[in-house]
Protein backbone atom coordinates (compact mmCIF):
# COMPACT_ATOMS: atom_id res chain seq x y z
CA UNK A 1 0.00 0.00 0.00
CA UNK A 2 3.21 2.22 0.25
CA UNK A 3 2.80 3.85 -3.48
CA UNK A 4 -0.92 4.74 -2.39
CA UNK A 5 -0.56 5.62 0.55
CA UNK A 6 1.99 8.30 -1.51
CA UNK A 7 -0.56 8.75 -4.25
CA UNK A 8 -4.01 9.53 -1.70
CA UNK A 9 -1.49 11.57 0.78
CA UNK A 10 -4.00 13.27 3.85
CA UNK A 11 -3.47 16.61 2.43
CA UNK A 12 -5.21 14.86 -1.03
CA UNK A 13 -7.86 13.21 0.98
CA UNK A 14 -8.93 15.85 2.99
CA UNK A 15 -9.46 18.05 -0.42
CA UNK A 16 -11.32 15.63 -1.90
CA UNK A 17 -13.59 14.81 1.23
CA UNK A 18 -13.47 19.09 1.88
CA UNK A 19 -12.87 20.45 -0.88
CA UNK A 20 -12.03 24.35 -0.85
CA UNK A 21 -13.76 27.28 -2.84
CA UNK A 22 -15.96 24.76 -4.31
CA UNK A 23 -19.37 26.12 -6.33
CA UNK A 24 -20.09 28.78 -8.90
CA UNK A 25 -18.94 31.92 -8.34
CA UNK A 26 -21.62 34.71 -9.46
CA UNK A 27 -18.87 37.54 -9.72
CA UNK A 28 -17.01 35.66 -11.86
CA UNK A 29 -15.70 37.65 -15.41
CA UNK A 30 -13.55 34.46 -16.75
CA UNK A 31 -14.96 30.77 -16.84
CA UNK A 32 -13.40 27.99 -18.08
CA UNK A 33 -14.07 23.80 -18.19
CA UNK A 34 -12.04 21.21 -18.23
CA UNK A 35 -13.07 17.51 -19.25
CA UNK A 36 -11.71 14.23 -19.45
CA UNK A 37 -13.35 12.48 -21.43
CA UNK A 38 -12.12 8.82 -20.25
CA UNK A 39 -12.99 8.62 -17.53
CA UNK A 40 -15.88 11.40 -17.19
CA UNK A 41 -14.04 14.14 -14.67
CA UNK A 42 -15.59 17.20 -15.11
CA UNK A 43 -13.91 20.76 -13.85
CA UNK A 44 -14.94 24.06 -14.19
CA UNK A 45 -13.10 27.17 -12.60
CA UNK A 46 -14.57 30.60 -12.34
CA UNK A 47 -12.77 33.22 -11.57
CA UNK A 48 -12.72 37.21 -11.25
CA UNK A 49 -9.65 38.70 -12.36
CA UNK A 50 -9.05 42.23 -10.91
CA UNK A 51 -6.57 44.47 -12.77
CA UNK A 52 -4.12 41.59 -13.15
CA UNK A 53 -4.53 39.49 -10.31
CA UNK A 54 -7.25 36.44 -9.66
CA UNK A 55 -9.26 38.35 -6.36
CA UNK A 56 -11.78 35.06 -6.23
CA UNK A 57 -11.92 32.15 -7.55
CA UNK A 58 -13.93 28.60 -7.05
CA UNK A 59 -14.07 25.31 -9.14
CA UNK A 60 -17.08 23.06 -9.46
CA UNK A 61 -17.18 19.06 -10.92
CA UNK A 62 -17.21 15.80 -10.59
CA UNK A 63 -14.52 13.19 -10.90
CA UNK A 64 -12.06 11.14 -8.91
CA UNK A 65 -10.35 12.17 -5.76
CA UNK A 66 -7.19 13.27 -7.35
CA UNK A 67 -8.62 15.51 -10.12
CA UNK A 68 -10.95 17.02 -7.56
CA UNK A 69 -8.59 17.69 -4.58
CA UNK A 70 -6.04 19.13 -7.22
CA UNK A 71 -8.34 21.19 -8.48
CA UNK A 72 -9.48 21.95 -4.75
CA UNK A 73 -5.90 22.76 -3.88
CA UNK A 74 -5.43 24.58 -6.63
CA UNK A 75 -8.02 27.30 -5.98
CA UNK A 76 -6.20 27.95 -2.69
CA UNK A 77 -2.62 28.49 -4.45
CA UNK A 78 -3.68 30.57 -7.08
CA UNK A 79 -5.86 32.64 -5.13
CA UNK A 80 -3.77 36.63 -5.18
CA UNK A 81 -1.56 35.53 -8.15
CA UNK A 82 -0.92 37.00 -11.31
CA UNK A 83 -1.24 35.19 -14.76
CA UNK A 84 2.23 34.71 -14.68
CA UNK A 85 2.93 33.59 -11.22
CA UNK A 86 -0.20 31.26 -11.65
CA UNK A 87 2.02 29.42 -14.99
CA UNK A 88 4.61 29.25 -12.38
CA UNK A 89 3.28 27.70 -10.16
CA UNK A 90 1.36 25.09 -12.85
CA UNK A 91 4.78 24.35 -14.07
CA UNK A 92 5.98 23.71 -10.67
CA UNK A 93 2.99 21.57 -10.26
CA UNK A 94 3.84 20.01 -13.30
CA UNK A 95 7.52 18.76 -12.51
CA UNK A 96 6.34 17.11 -8.93
CA UNK A 97 3.67 15.50 -10.64
CA UNK A 98 5.65 13.93 -13.70
CA UNK A 99 8.76 13.59 -12.03
CA UNK A 100 7.67 13.26 -7.64
CA UNK A 101 10.92 15.85 -7.35
CA UNK A 102 9.71 18.11 -4.74
CA UNK A 103 10.30 21.66 -4.86
CA UNK A 104 12.62 23.49 -2.24
CA UNK A 105 9.70 25.47 -0.94
CA UNK A 106 7.44 22.76 0.47
CA UNK A 107 4.01 23.67 -0.33
CA UNK A 108 0.75 21.82 0.00
CA UNK A 109 1.12 20.83 -3.57
CA UNK A 110 3.96 18.51 -3.11
CA UNK A 111 0.98 16.21 -1.61
CA UNK A 112 0.68 15.59 -5.42
CA UNK A 113 4.35 14.18 -5.94
CA UNK A 114 2.99 10.43 -5.52
CA UNK A 115 0.91 10.56 -8.84
CA UNK A 116 4.12 10.26 -10.94
CA UNK A 117 4.24 6.66 -10.17
CA UNK A 118 0.86 6.55 -11.73
CA UNK A 119 1.41 7.99 -15.26
CA UNK A 120 -2.50 7.13 -15.94
CA UNK A 121 -3.47 10.08 -13.33
CA UNK A 122 -1.89 12.78 -14.44
CA UNK A 123 -4.00 13.93 -16.37
CA UNK A 124 -6.49 13.80 -13.19
CA UNK A 125 -4.37 15.80 -11.61
CA UNK A 126 -3.97 18.64 -14.13
CA UNK A 127 -7.66 18.73 -15.23
CA UNK A 128 -8.03 22.06 -12.65
CA UNK A 129 -5.12 23.33 -13.14
CA UNK A 130 -5.56 23.27 -17.27
CA UNK A 131 -8.81 24.78 -16.90
CA UNK A 132 -8.23 27.60 -14.86
CA UNK A 133 -5.06 28.88 -17.11
CA UNK A 134 -7.73 28.66 -20.11
CA UNK A 135 -10.00 30.34 -17.63
CA UNK A 136 -6.97 33.32 -17.28
CA UNK A 137 -6.28 33.13 -21.35
CA UNK A 138 -10.21 34.11 -21.39
CA UNK A 139 -10.49 30.81 -23.95
CA UNK A 140 -13.89 29.95 -22.67
CA UNK A 141 -13.35 26.25 -24.70
CA UNK A 142 -13.39 22.90 -23.27
CA UNK A 143 -9.77 21.91 -22.19
CA UNK A 144 -9.93 17.88 -22.80
CA UNK A 145 -6.60 16.45 -20.90
CA UNK A 146 -6.49 13.15 -23.15
CA UNK B 1 -18.75 -29.25 -16.54
CA UNK B 2 -15.62 -27.58 -18.22
CA UNK B 3 -12.92 -28.00 -15.66
CA UNK B 4 -12.28 -24.07 -15.30
CA UNK B 5 -9.53 -24.11 -13.49
CA UNK B 6 -7.81 -26.09 -16.26
CA UNK B 7 -9.08 -24.16 -19.23
CA UNK B 8 -6.97 -21.18 -17.05
CA UNK B 9 -4.20 -22.42 -17.49
CA UNK B 10 -4.52 -22.43 -21.30
CA UNK B 11 -3.78 -18.87 -21.00
CA UNK B 12 -0.04 -17.58 -20.89
CA UNK B 13 -1.12 -13.93 -19.85
CA UNK B 14 -2.56 -14.70 -16.98
CA UNK B 15 0.54 -16.63 -15.72
CA UNK B 16 1.98 -13.39 -13.63
CA UNK B 17 1.66 -10.95 -11.14
CA UNK B 18 1.04 -7.63 -11.24
CA UNK B 19 2.28 -5.23 -8.31
CA UNK B 20 3.71 -8.29 -6.61
CA UNK B 21 -0.03 -10.10 -6.39
CA UNK B 22 -1.18 -12.86 -8.76
CA UNK B 23 -3.17 -11.25 -11.78
CA UNK B 24 -6.73 -11.22 -11.57
CA UNK B 25 -7.92 -10.01 -14.95
CA UNK B 26 -11.88 -8.80 -14.55
CA UNK B 27 -11.86 -6.80 -18.09
CA UNK B 28 -12.91 -9.15 -20.87
CA UNK B 29 -15.71 -6.99 -21.55
CA UNK B 30 -12.99 -4.55 -22.96
CA UNK B 31 -11.16 -7.70 -24.21
CA UNK B 32 -10.19 -10.99 -23.76
CA UNK B 33 -7.13 -12.77 -23.02
CA UNK B 34 -6.21 -15.22 -25.54
CA UNK B 35 -5.33 -19.11 -24.99
CA UNK B 36 -1.90 -20.88 -26.38
CA UNK B 37 -3.46 -22.09 -29.25
CA UNK B 38 -5.06 -18.63 -30.87
CA UNK B 39 -0.89 -16.86 -30.29
CA UNK B 40 -0.07 -20.39 -32.23
CA UNK B 41 -2.02 -19.87 -35.12
CA UNK B 42 -0.70 -16.76 -35.38
CA UNK B 43 2.94 -17.53 -35.20
CA UNK B 44 2.26 -20.29 -37.33
CA UNK B 45 0.49 -18.18 -40.17
CA UNK B 46 3.56 -16.31 -40.22
CA UNK B 47 5.48 -18.60 -40.00
CA UNK B 48 4.29 -21.09 -42.80
CA UNK B 49 1.71 -20.04 -44.62
CA UNK B 50 2.40 -15.88 -45.39
CA UNK B 51 1.31 -14.92 -48.80
CA UNK B 52 -1.36 -12.81 -50.24
CA UNK B 53 -5.08 -14.11 -50.55
CA UNK B 54 -6.64 -14.46 -54.10
CA UNK B 55 -5.25 -14.38 -57.37
CA UNK B 56 -2.41 -16.54 -55.92
CA UNK B 57 -1.18 -19.59 -58.20
CA UNK B 58 1.35 -20.33 -56.02
CA UNK B 59 1.43 -22.76 -53.03
CA UNK B 60 1.62 -20.58 -50.23
CA UNK B 61 -0.62 -18.08 -51.51
CA UNK B 62 -3.06 -21.05 -52.26
CA UNK B 63 -2.50 -22.58 -48.76
CA UNK B 64 -3.37 -18.67 -46.96
CA UNK B 65 -6.13 -18.50 -49.48
CA UNK B 66 -7.74 -21.67 -48.33
CA UNK B 67 -7.18 -20.78 -44.78
CA UNK B 68 -8.97 -17.22 -45.03
CA UNK B 69 -12.03 -18.76 -46.72
CA UNK B 70 -11.62 -21.83 -44.32
CA UNK B 71 -12.35 -19.47 -41.81
CA UNK B 72 -15.10 -17.43 -43.05
CA UNK B 73 -16.34 -20.83 -43.34
CA UNK B 74 -15.83 -21.81 -40.02
CA UNK B 75 -17.47 -18.09 -39.06
CA UNK B 76 -20.46 -19.71 -41.02
CA UNK B 77 -21.23 -22.52 -39.12
CA UNK B 78 -19.83 -20.57 -35.78
CA UNK B 79 -23.35 -18.25 -35.92
CA UNK B 80 -25.05 -20.79 -38.43
CA UNK B 81 -25.37 -18.15 -41.13
CA UNK B 82 -26.77 -20.17 -44.22
CA UNK B 83 -23.92 -19.48 -46.72
CA UNK B 84 -20.49 -18.63 -45.64
CA UNK B 85 -20.54 -15.18 -48.21
CA UNK B 86 -22.75 -13.70 -46.01
CA UNK B 87 -19.71 -13.36 -43.62
CA UNK B 88 -17.81 -10.31 -44.49
CA UNK B 89 -14.73 -9.91 -42.38
CA UNK B 90 -14.01 -6.16 -41.38
CA UNK B 91 -11.77 -4.43 -38.55
CA UNK B 92 -13.76 -5.18 -35.81
CA UNK B 93 -17.79 -4.29 -34.35
CA UNK B 94 -17.47 -0.69 -35.06
CA UNK B 95 -16.21 -1.14 -38.67
CA UNK B 96 -19.17 -3.57 -39.29
CA UNK B 97 -21.79 -1.07 -37.42
CA UNK B 98 -20.12 1.82 -39.73
CA UNK B 99 -20.11 -0.36 -42.97
CA UNK B 100 -24.13 -0.63 -42.57
CA UNK B 101 -24.48 2.56 -41.28
CA UNK B 102 -22.30 3.82 -44.64
CA UNK B 103 -23.27 1.60 -47.27
CA UNK B 104 -27.44 0.32 -46.41
CA UNK B 105 -28.05 3.70 -45.35
CA UNK B 106 -27.01 5.26 -48.09
CA UNK B 107 -28.89 3.51 -50.27
CA UNK B 108 -31.77 3.32 -48.59
CA UNK B 109 -32.51 5.35 -45.46
CA UNK B 110 -34.55 8.86 -46.36
CA UNK B 111 -36.10 12.19 -45.12
CA UNK B 112 -38.32 11.03 -42.50
CA UNK B 113 -37.36 7.60 -42.18
CA UNK B 114 -36.54 6.43 -38.54
CA UNK B 115 -33.67 4.24 -36.80
CA UNK B 116 -34.42 2.97 -33.73
CA UNK B 117 -31.85 1.96 -31.23
CA UNK B 118 -31.59 1.37 -27.51
CA UNK B 119 -30.53 3.79 -24.45
CA UNK B 120 -27.98 0.90 -23.70
CA UNK B 121 -26.19 1.13 -26.92
CA UNK B 122 -22.32 1.57 -26.80
CA UNK B 123 -20.91 4.61 -28.89
CA UNK B 124 -20.17 2.48 -32.04
CA UNK B 125 -23.56 1.50 -32.10
CA UNK B 126 -25.06 5.11 -31.82
CA UNK B 127 -22.96 7.34 -33.29
CA UNK B 128 -22.66 5.62 -36.53
CA UNK B 129 -26.39 6.15 -36.68
CA UNK B 130 -26.60 10.09 -35.61
CA UNK B 131 -24.15 10.27 -38.65
CA UNK B 132 -26.43 8.47 -41.01
CA UNK B 133 -29.60 9.71 -39.82
CA UNK B 134 -27.88 13.29 -40.27
CA UNK B 135 -26.71 12.37 -43.94
CA UNK B 136 -30.48 10.97 -44.67
CA UNK B 137 -32.72 13.10 -43.15
CA UNK B 138 -34.27 10.48 -40.96
CA UNK B 139 -34.22 11.06 -37.40
CA UNK B 140 -33.31 8.33 -34.21
CA UNK B 141 -35.72 6.56 -31.55
CA UNK B 142 -34.48 5.37 -28.66
CA UNK B 143 -36.07 2.02 -26.32
CA UNK B 144 -35.91 3.38 -22.60
CA UNK B 145 -33.98 1.55 -20.09
CA UNK B 146 -36.00 1.46 -17.62
CA UNK B 147 -36.11 0.08 -13.29
CA UNK B 148 -34.02 0.73 -10.41
CA UNK B 149 -30.39 -0.35 -10.40
CA UNK B 150 -30.68 -3.96 -9.86
CA UNK B 151 -33.80 -4.30 -11.85
CA UNK B 152 -32.95 -2.84 -14.99
CA UNK B 153 -33.93 -3.28 -18.61
CA UNK B 154 -35.30 -2.41 -22.08
CA UNK B 155 -39.08 -1.03 -21.74
CA UNK B 156 -40.35 -3.95 -23.72
CA UNK B 157 -43.92 -2.24 -23.15
CA UNK B 158 -42.91 0.88 -25.11
CA UNK B 159 -42.01 -1.24 -28.17
CA UNK B 160 -45.36 -0.92 -29.85
CA UNK B 161 -45.15 3.00 -29.46
CA UNK B 162 -41.97 3.23 -30.77
CA UNK B 163 -42.09 0.51 -33.78
CA UNK B 164 -43.91 2.26 -36.13
CA UNK B 165 -44.08 1.62 -40.28
CA UNK B 166 -41.14 4.88 -40.38
CA UNK B 167 -38.53 2.91 -38.83
CA UNK B 168 -36.57 1.21 -41.06
CA UNK B 169 -33.86 -0.14 -38.88
CA UNK B 170 -33.55 -1.50 -35.32
CA UNK B 171 -30.18 -1.56 -34.00
CA UNK B 172 -29.47 -3.25 -30.69
CA UNK B 173 -27.03 -5.01 -28.63
CA UNK B 174 -27.74 -8.64 -27.15
CA UNK B 175 -25.64 -8.28 -24.00
CA UNK B 176 -25.04 -4.53 -22.78
CA UNK B 177 -21.01 -3.61 -22.27
CA UNK B 178 -21.81 -1.94 -18.67
CA UNK B 179 -25.40 -3.25 -17.36
CA UNK B 180 -24.95 -7.18 -17.86
CA UNK B 181 -28.14 -7.13 -19.39
CA UNK B 182 -28.84 -9.83 -22.08
CA UNK B 183 -31.74 -8.46 -24.37
CA UNK B 184 -34.62 -10.68 -25.95
CA UNK B 185 -32.96 -10.74 -29.00
CA UNK B 186 -35.14 -12.80 -31.17
CA UNK B 187 -38.38 -11.31 -29.42
CA UNK B 188 -36.70 -8.10 -30.89
CA UNK B 189 -36.45 -9.18 -34.15
CA UNK B 190 -39.68 -10.43 -34.73
CA UNK B 191 -41.73 -7.40 -33.37
CA UNK B 192 -38.93 -5.23 -35.65
CA UNK B 193 -40.01 -7.70 -38.97
CA UNK B 194 -43.99 -6.86 -38.63
CA UNK B 195 -43.14 -3.59 -39.14
CA UNK B 196 -40.98 -4.35 -41.98
CA UNK B 197 -37.92 -2.81 -40.10
CA UNK B 198 -34.45 -4.37 -40.79
CA UNK B 199 -32.17 -5.81 -37.75
CA UNK B 200 -29.31 -5.31 -36.64
CA UNK B 201 -27.48 -6.62 -33.37
CA UNK B 202 -24.24 -5.74 -31.91
CA UNK B 203 -23.37 -9.33 -30.41
CA UNK B 204 -19.68 -7.20 -29.12
CA UNK B 205 -20.21 -8.38 -26.29
CA UNK B 206 -22.53 -11.83 -26.31
CA UNK B 207 -20.52 -13.73 -29.19
CA UNK B 208 -18.15 -16.26 -27.77
CA UNK B 209 -20.49 -15.74 -24.42
CA UNK B 210 -23.79 -17.59 -25.23
CA UNK B 211 -24.89 -19.63 -28.78
CA UNK B 212 -25.82 -17.62 -31.35
CA UNK B 213 -27.73 -18.47 -34.05
CA UNK B 214 -28.38 -15.72 -36.63
CA UNK B 215 -31.44 -17.86 -38.18
CA UNK B 216 -32.86 -18.37 -34.88
CA UNK B 217 -32.50 -15.02 -33.91
CA UNK B 218 -33.89 -13.74 -37.25
CA UNK B 219 -31.74 -11.01 -37.18
CA UNK B 220 -30.71 -9.08 -40.65
CA UNK B 221 -27.04 -7.91 -39.71
CA UNK B 222 -25.36 -8.98 -36.97
CA UNK B 223 -21.59 -7.14 -36.21
CA UNK B 224 -19.04 -8.54 -33.52
CA UNK B 225 -15.00 -8.33 -33.02
CA UNK B 226 -12.66 -11.26 -32.34
CA UNK B 227 -10.78 -9.63 -29.40
CA UNK B 228 -13.45 -10.14 -27.06
CA UNK B 229 -14.08 -13.81 -27.89
CA UNK B 230 -9.89 -14.87 -27.38
CA UNK B 231 -8.74 -14.05 -30.87
CA UNK B 232 -6.88 -10.86 -31.94
CA UNK B 233 -7.51 -7.58 -32.18
CA UNK B 234 -8.06 -6.19 -35.68
CA UNK B 235 -10.32 -8.62 -36.92
CA UNK B 236 -14.37 -8.47 -37.15
CA UNK B 237 -17.43 -9.53 -38.38
CA UNK B 238 -20.27 -8.49 -40.26
CA UNK B 239 -22.94 -10.98 -41.11
CA UNK B 240 -25.64 -9.70 -43.04
CA UNK B 241 -28.60 -12.01 -45.39
CA UNK B 242 -27.08 -12.61 -49.21
CA UNK B 243 -29.60 -10.47 -50.56
CA UNK B 244 -29.11 -7.09 -48.90
CA UNK B 245 -25.65 -7.15 -49.08
CA UNK B 246 -25.45 -7.94 -52.23
CA UNK B 247 -28.05 -5.03 -52.66
CA UNK B 248 -25.70 -2.81 -50.94
CA UNK B 249 -23.51 -0.38 -52.54
CA UNK B 250 -19.21 -0.43 -51.71
CA UNK B 251 -18.00 0.82 -48.71
CA UNK B 252 -14.59 0.86 -49.24
CA UNK B 253 -13.61 0.32 -52.65
CA UNK B 254 -10.25 -0.61 -54.46
CA UNK B 255 -8.37 -3.88 -55.29
CA UNK B 256 -10.15 -7.14 -54.37
CA UNK B 257 -13.44 -6.26 -54.54
CA UNK B 258 -13.90 -5.51 -58.39
CA UNK B 259 -15.07 -7.64 -61.10
CA UNK B 260 -13.71 -5.63 -63.88
CA UNK B 261 -12.36 -1.74 -63.96
CA UNK B 262 -12.22 0.51 -66.85
CA UNK B 263 -10.62 4.40 -66.46
CA UNK B 264 -13.98 5.66 -65.68
CA UNK B 265 -15.81 2.95 -64.05
CA UNK B 266 -16.12 -0.27 -62.29
CA UNK B 267 -18.00 -3.09 -61.29
CA UNK B 268 -18.30 -4.85 -57.92
CA UNK B 269 -18.13 -8.98 -56.66
CA UNK B 270 -21.10 -10.07 -55.20
CA UNK B 271 -21.14 -10.18 -50.99
CA UNK B 272 -18.22 -10.56 -49.42
CA UNK B 273 -15.37 -9.51 -51.62
CA UNK B 274 -17.66 -6.28 -52.52
CA UNK B 275 -17.02 -5.01 -48.85
CA UNK B 276 -13.30 -6.28 -48.15
CA UNK B 277 -11.28 -3.57 -50.24
CA UNK B 278 -7.41 -4.22 -50.40
CA UNK B 279 -5.38 -7.50 -48.46
CA UNK B 280 -7.40 -8.62 -45.79
CA UNK B 281 -6.25 -9.53 -42.24
CA UNK B 282 -5.84 -12.76 -43.39
CA UNK B 283 -3.73 -14.34 -40.05
CA UNK B 284 -6.13 -12.94 -37.43
CA UNK B 285 -9.17 -14.07 -39.33
CA UNK B 286 -7.99 -17.55 -39.29
CA UNK B 287 -6.84 -17.09 -35.48
CA UNK B 288 -10.18 -15.98 -35.27
CA UNK B 289 -11.49 -19.67 -36.21
CA UNK B 290 -8.87 -21.26 -34.08
CA UNK B 291 -10.64 -19.33 -31.02
CA UNK B 292 -14.01 -20.36 -32.37
CA UNK B 293 -12.76 -23.65 -32.14
CA UNK B 294 -11.22 -23.68 -28.79
CA UNK B 295 -15.07 -21.62 -27.64
CA UNK B 296 -16.89 -24.54 -28.76
CA UNK B 297 -14.39 -27.41 -27.51
CA UNK B 298 -15.39 -25.47 -23.94
CA UNK B 299 -19.17 -25.12 -25.11
CA UNK B 300 -20.91 -22.24 -25.31
CA UNK B 301 -24.14 -23.02 -23.21
CA UNK B 302 -21.21 -24.56 -20.69
CA UNK B 303 -19.81 -20.89 -20.99
CA UNK B 304 -22.97 -18.48 -20.85
CA UNK B 305 -23.81 -20.57 -17.45
CA UNK B 306 -20.60 -19.87 -15.98
CA UNK B 307 -20.67 -15.97 -17.05
CA UNK B 308 -24.31 -16.09 -15.43
CA UNK B 309 -22.89 -17.96 -12.14
CA UNK B 310 -20.49 -15.56 -11.94
CA UNK B 311 -22.52 -12.31 -12.63
CA UNK B 312 -25.22 -13.55 -10.28
CA UNK B 313 -22.61 -14.30 -7.55
CA UNK B 314 -20.80 -10.57 -7.93
CA UNK B 315 -24.39 -9.34 -7.63
CA UNK B 316 -24.38 -11.14 -4.30
CA UNK B 317 -20.97 -10.47 -2.88
CA UNK B 318 -20.95 -6.77 -3.74
CA UNK B 319 -24.33 -6.15 -1.70
CA UNK B 320 -23.24 -5.64 1.45
CA UNK B 321 -20.07 -3.03 0.43
CA UNK B 322 -20.88 -0.09 2.46
CA UNK B 323 -22.20 2.15 -0.37
CA UNK B 324 -22.30 0.50 -3.53
CA UNK B 325 -24.14 1.14 -6.26
CA UNK B 326 -24.93 -1.94 -8.54
CA UNK B 327 -26.67 -1.52 -11.93
CA UNK B 328 -28.01 -5.13 -13.42
CA UNK B 329 -31.07 -6.98 -14.59
CA UNK B 330 -33.58 -8.39 -12.09
CA UNK B 331 -32.48 -11.29 -10.43
CA UNK B 332 -33.46 -14.27 -12.73
CA UNK B 333 -33.23 -12.30 -15.80
CA UNK B 334 -30.57 -13.55 -18.67
CA UNK B 335 -27.71 -11.48 -17.69
CA UNK B 336 -23.70 -11.95 -18.57
CA UNK B 337 -20.78 -11.92 -16.04
CA UNK B 338 -21.03 -8.32 -16.20
CA UNK B 339 -21.52 -6.07 -13.12
CA UNK B 340 -20.66 -2.44 -13.06
CA UNK B 341 -21.28 -0.32 -9.50
CA UNK B 342 -20.24 3.00 -8.23
CA UNK B 343 -19.40 3.64 -4.68
CA UNK B 344 -20.38 6.58 -2.15
CA UNK B 345 -17.00 7.30 -0.77
CA UNK B 346 -14.64 6.43 -4.01
CA UNK B 347 -14.75 7.77 -7.30
CA UNK B 348 -14.05 4.62 -10.44
CA UNK B 349 -10.64 5.74 -11.03
CA UNK B 350 -9.28 5.73 -7.55
CA UNK B 351 -10.83 2.25 -7.49
CA UNK B 352 -9.22 1.25 -10.32
CA UNK B 353 -6.42 2.20 -9.16
CA UNK B 354 -6.28 0.82 -5.76
CA UNK B 355 -7.63 -2.34 -7.52
CA UNK B 356 -4.89 -2.60 -9.72
CA UNK B 357 -2.38 -2.26 -6.75
CA UNK B 358 -3.95 -5.48 -5.37
CA UNK B 359 -3.40 -7.48 -8.96
CA UNK B 360 -6.75 -6.82 -9.80
CA UNK B 361 -7.73 -5.45 -13.72
CA UNK B 362 -10.88 -3.69 -13.39
CA UNK B 363 -12.57 -0.37 -15.97
CA UNK B 364 -13.51 2.25 -14.98
CA UNK B 365 -15.04 4.86 -16.44
CA UNK B 366 -18.78 5.98 -18.78
CA UNK B 367 -17.91 2.62 -21.01
CA UNK B 368 -18.56 4.09 -23.72
CA UNK B 369 -22.51 4.97 -23.24
CA UNK B 370 -22.41 8.17 -22.26
CA UNK B 371 -26.43 9.36 -22.78
CA UNK B 372 -27.47 5.82 -20.70
CA UNK B 373 -25.29 6.93 -17.58
CA UNK B 374 -25.78 10.66 -17.87
CA UNK B 375 -29.54 9.50 -17.37
CA UNK B 376 -28.68 7.11 -14.89
CA UNK B 377 -27.15 9.98 -12.96
CA UNK B 378 -23.72 8.53 -12.95
CA UNK B 379 -20.35 9.58 -14.23
CA UNK B 380 -18.82 6.86 -14.03
CA UNK B 381 -19.18 3.71 -12.90
CA UNK B 382 -16.18 0.79 -12.02
CA UNK B 383 -16.54 -2.45 -14.19
CA UNK B 384 -15.71 -6.18 -13.66
CA UNK B 385 -16.52 -8.78 -16.56
CA UNK B 386 -15.69 -12.43 -16.28
CA UNK B 387 -15.43 -14.88 -19.38
CA UNK B 388 -13.76 -18.55 -19.28
CA UNK B 389 -10.82 -18.10 -17.16
CA UNK B 390 -12.31 -16.12 -14.08
CA UNK B 391 -13.81 -18.50 -11.04
CA UNK B 392 -15.08 -17.51 -7.66
CA UNK B 393 -11.71 -16.89 -6.14
CA UNK B 394 -11.19 -13.66 -8.59
CA UNK B 395 -14.36 -12.23 -7.35
CA UNK B 396 -13.65 -12.81 -3.58
CA UNK B 397 -10.56 -11.12 -4.27
CA UNK B 398 -11.99 -8.00 -5.74
CA UNK B 399 -14.70 -8.13 -3.02
CA UNK B 400 -11.62 -8.05 -0.20
CA UNK B 401 -10.27 -5.57 -2.47
CA UNK B 402 -13.43 -3.59 -2.95
CA UNK B 403 -13.95 -3.08 1.27
CA UNK B 404 -10.47 -1.85 1.25
CA UNK B 405 -11.00 0.77 -0.64
CA UNK B 406 -14.33 1.82 1.06
CA UNK B 407 -12.46 1.64 4.38
CA UNK B 408 -9.36 3.91 2.93
CA UNK B 409 -12.19 6.40 1.58
CA UNK B 410 -14.55 6.61 4.02
CA UNK B 411 -12.02 6.52 7.48
CA UNK B 412 -10.27 9.73 5.76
Amino acid sequence: MSDLTDLYQQVILDHNKRPRNRGKLPTANRVAHGDNPTCGDQCSVYLRLDGDRVAEISFDGSGCAISQASASLMTTQVKGKTPAEIEALFKNFHHIVTTGEMPEDISDIAAFAGVHTFPARIKCATLGWHAALNALKGDPTTVKTE
Amino acid sequence: MPDWNQIRLDFPTLRQEVNGKPLVYLDSGATSQKPQVVLDSLARFYLKDNANVHRGIHALSMRATDAFEGARARTARFINAADSAEIVFTRGTTESVNLVASSWCSANLRKGDVVLLTEMEHHSNLVPWQQAAARAGATLRYVPVVGADAELGLDLEALDRLLTPEVKLFAFTHSSNTLGIINPAAELCARARKVGSLTLIDAAQSIGHLPVDVQALGCDFLAFSGHKMLGPTGIGVLYGRKALLDAMPPYQTGGGMISSVDFFESRWKPSPERFEAGTPNVADAVSLAVAMDYLDGIGREAIEAHDRELGAYMMESLADVSGIRILGPRAGMPRSGLVSFALADAHAHDVVTFADQDGIALRGGHHCNQPMMRKLGLASTSRASCYVYNTREDIDRMVASLRRIVKFFSGA
